[in-house]
């Protein structure tokens, strides 16, 4: 930045060399605060709210490769808890165990306790397809089927046998997605031929159509425009009111408007993720506790 | 990864704060020079000076909301642009002080020195070394200095309690000194002011360091 420094008037106290100049004084330290490393107890923290979910001990292994190490943390009840953390740190494989949707990938392998509702979602009396209708996921990519806006979102209900009035159903999840007004006129038009946000918007739509408890989303604006994404952003904050919501995100702005509590996340040097901190999104944003998460929301990991 | 182009903006704002003290440093220091001195040059260079620290105030602002708006700051980063901002307002202030002072000076110019100044100079004394820690404590990242500094507010409210008493005392006794009393009291007041504007600046520090907004200091003043 060009600008003209006035002067530098002597100073007759003794201070510090690099005071007494704008130049050729020690360096200020950039980075101070949240230097060590913590203790579990101190880094991850347990929310005032009831849990929603609660794990412990999660581990996760795709074959032989652990993703996931000793991962314990409850998600409250209608609130917003954002998974954050680098490229392959377990964020996505975690989100995926709180409603099965890794049983899907053969070889893989789940240990310690998911509990949803004070259940275990493991245990074999649990049916995962009732877990997944009850625990809803919206994906990184908008993939609506390649049907009617209407029947993209009455196809879940249909085929769990929804008795009700299926047309106020419909309605009504567009309406929750703030879709409703933009389609209303032709809902017999292909979900396909929606923008980038509508498609996701529509998605949404259909999660909810099956009445859902959660909704899980897996890097749900990753696909959108900044506008897209803004009223994806305001949509969660307008959800979250009726439902709990996990939300995976690159982005760390989106995390930090959207969400209440904060994850963050980190792989070991074997790849197996682990949760490095845990709190209110406003703490993990200005004042984190370990060093590693200052590290990574300050941009200087790796 | 690093931010090397972050972290050099990041050094210069904190740098360009520091000068920025030095100058107020050299405010007050000069003021109460031009007082003692009955030196109106000098007043008239403080008074002239102080847009030169206004407007690097504005400079170092200006570069905080580019650093903000460019950069989207986060925990330490963020705190330490937050504190910057807080604290070169405070400065500014200080130097409006320091300002006031050269202005009594220019006030009282026509009158025959009021002696001594009773605490007067130790107050400033005290005060330009709370401005001092108080920097020292953040370029350090003490925070424990900090809360320490604050202290030595209170010494310098007894300090003005005790020369407002005696001015008045002397404003009593010789009633043709209480114009120049009057002006003395001013320069007492500036002076508490400054010190209790670098318990702002020790606030910011534990800000800093701690990351909680703490209010250590509630003056008597």
């Amino acid at each position: 930045m060009d600008r003209e420094v006035p002067p530098v008037p002597e100073l007759k106290v003794a201070v510090p060399s690099s005071m007494q100049s704008g130049e050729g004084g020690g360096a200020i330290p950039a980075m101070f605060a949240a230097t060590q490393y913590l203790d579990e107890e101190e880094r991850i923290l347990k929310p005032a709210e009831p849990a929603l979910f609660r794990l412990s001990n999660v581990n996760f292994w795709y074959g032989h490769k652990r993703a996931l190490a000793d991962v314990g943390l409850e998600i409250p009840v209608n609130k917003v808890t954002a998974l954050i953390g680098p490229s392959g740190c377990g964020k996505s494989t975690l989100i995926r165990c709180l409603n099965r949707m890794n049983d899907l990938i053969p070889g893989v392998r789940v240990e310690g306790l998911v509990e949803y509702r004070e259940q275990d979602i493991y245990a074999p009396k649990i049916d995962p397809v009732e877990v997944r209708r009850r625990i809803g996921m919206v994906f990184q990519k908008p993939n609506p089927f390649p049907k009617s806006i209407y029947d993209n979102v009455a196809f879940g209900a249909r085929v769990n046998g929804y008795k009700g009035n299926m047309r106020e159903l419909v309605q009504q999840s567009l309406r929750q997605a703030a879709l409703l007004d933009e389609v209303q006129g032709d809902l017999r038009k292909s979900g396909l031929a929606l923008s980038g946000g509508q498609q996701q918007r529509l998605c949404i739509a259909r999660a909810l159509a099956v009445q859902p408890d959660v909704i899980l989303m897996d890097e749900p604006c990753s696909a959108l425009d900044p506008i897209a994404t803004l009223k994806i952003e305001d949509l969660i904050r307008e959800l979250v009111k009726e439902f709990t919501i996990v939300i995976v995100t690159h982005n760390m702005q989106q995390a930090a408007r959207v969400s209440d509590y904060t994850a963050f996340m980190l792989a070991d040097e074997t790849g197996a993720g682990s949760l490095i901190e845990y709190g209110h999104t406003q703490e993990i944003f200005t004042n984190p506790k370990d060093k590693r998460t200052e590290d990574y929301i300050t941009g200087r990991f790796g | 990864m690093t931010r090397v182009g972050f972290d050099r903006q990041l050094s210069e704002i904190q740098e360009d704060m520091l000068v920025l003290a030095g100058m107020v440093e050299s405010a007050i220091e000069r003021g109460m020079q031009s007082l003692r001195e009955r030196n109106l040059e000098l007043a008239k260079q403080v008074i002239a000076d102080d847009v030169k620290l206004n407007d690097k105030r504005r400079d170092i602002e200006e570069h905080c909301l580019e650093l903000i708006a460019m950069q989207q700051p986060l925990a330490s980063d963020l705190r330490t642009i937050v504190s910057v901002l807080h604290i070169t307002v405070d400065l500014e202030r200080m130097g409006d002080h320091a300002e006031g002072i050269a202005k009594v000076t220019l006030m009282m110019a026509d009158e025959a020195p009021l002696e001594p100044y009773v605490d007067i100079p130790k107050m400033a004394q005290l005060a330009s070394q709370m401005l001092v820690s108080s920097l020292e404590a953040f370029k350090d990242r003490d925070s424990a200095r900090a809360r320490a500094i604050c202290d030595m507010d209170d010494e310098v409210d007894t300090l003005y309690d005790s020369v407002y008493r005696k001015l008045i005392e002397i404003m009593i006794e010789h009633p043709e000194t209480i114009e120049r009393g009057i002006h003395l009291t001013w320069v007492a007041h500036n002076l508490e002011r400054i010190a209790d504007r670098v318990t702002n600046i020790c606030e910011r520090v534990v800000y800093l360091v701690e990351g909680h907004i703490l209010e250590l200091n509630v003056s008597k003043y």
